[in-house]
């Protein structure tokens, strides 16, 4: 039997193809947008910030601050699940990745769901990959604050796979 | 709509942080429609082979047309917030060019401001993108 590679081998690969994604979009940097890892699940993060802001009065955060955190969660998750066997069989090519070769999915559509307002702290977001087909994609994403258990948003949509 | 009113509007847009952070600016607003301009910028980029703009800084411009469009109508009240955006992307916007957002509210009930918005690059006849929006409704107490 093959033995199993060392873990830190693996997850320095893991890692790397996850930051070669995240780090080559500009807005995902704009917006402040950081990705956790644990295994194969993603967990996005929006840190808070006073340009996020959409009603200062309450405060609450702009809807389309939500929007576009929902959709990175969404392209970013969609793309690592599709990188995912080539990761773990080491058939990455990371050079041409980080050459830019790497193509995103397009958004056709996305539709977002205001749960309760956006409070001034952190977000969250997780997205799933309801469907994955040679063409077209389906994901669901979920954003949450404070609680796992009260989202604030909802999205989903469908992607063109490239 | 008279031309302080309208000002007086374009500064309350103008004023949200986000906004502003994404360099946005009010064209046109009243009457329950409003037209936002959102220029080109190398940080608000999504696809780093193609440079076009990233969908998440056209739907913040699309969700802020729309609000927009839903204060600046009569029967709306002063503030909103959203409860659902749909945005339908046509086709890549033209790296380096603005997108202007033109949103119109066209329903208001005591609750809910029903909005659709248009959103184009300098190429006004191909829309980069539609969406269908609904905003709450925050008259006083009736």
């Amino acid at each position: 039997m093959k033995k199993p590679e060392p873990v830190t081998q693996v997850k320095r690969r893991r890692d790397l193809a996850l930051n070669v994604i995240v780090n080559q979009v500009p807005y995902i940097n704009f917006l402040g947008v950081t990705f956790d890892r644990h295994g194969d699940e993603l967990t996005a993060t929006m840190r808070f910030h006073e340009n996020l802001i959409g009603n200062p009065e309450l405060p609450a955060l702009h809807g389309g601050a939500t929007a576009a955190f929902l959709e990175i969660s969404a392209i970013v998750g969609l793309a690592w699940a599709s990188l995912w066997d080539e990761i773990e069989t080491e058939r990455l090519n990371v050079k041409l990745l980080q050459a830019g070769e790497l193509v995103l999915p397009k958004t056709i559509d996305f539709t977002v769901d205001y749960l309760r307002s956006g409070l001034p702290r952190d977000a969250y977001a997780r997205a799933r990959v309801n469907r994955s087909g040679r063409r077209y994609a389906s994901v669901h994403v979920e954003g949450w604050q404070d609680n796992r258990d009260r989202l604030f948003a909802q999205a989903s949509g469908h992607f063109l796979m490239p | 709509m008279n031309k302080k009113v309208s000002s007086k509007a374009q500064q309350f847009i103008e004023s949200i942080p986000h906004s502003r952070n994404l360099g946005m600016r009010v064209v046109e607003i009243g009457d329950g429609k409003a037209v936002v301009e959102m220029p080109y910028d190398p940080t608000l980029i999504g696809d780093p082979v193609t440079k076009v703009l990233h969908g998440g800084a056209v739907s913040a411009l699309m969700d802020t047309a729309s609000g927009a469009a839903v204060v600046s109508h009569q029967a709306a009240g002063v503030g909103t917030a959203t409860l659902g955006l749909r945005i339908d992307y046509m086709r890549s916007a033209t790296p380096g060019q603005a997108i202007t957002a033109t949103a119109e509210c066209y329903h208001v009930t005591r609750t809910v401001a029903f909005v659709r918005a248009t959103a184009c690059d300098t190429d006004i006849d191909r829309p980069v993108a539609t969406a269908t929006g609904t905003f709450t409704v925050s008259t006083a107490q009736k």
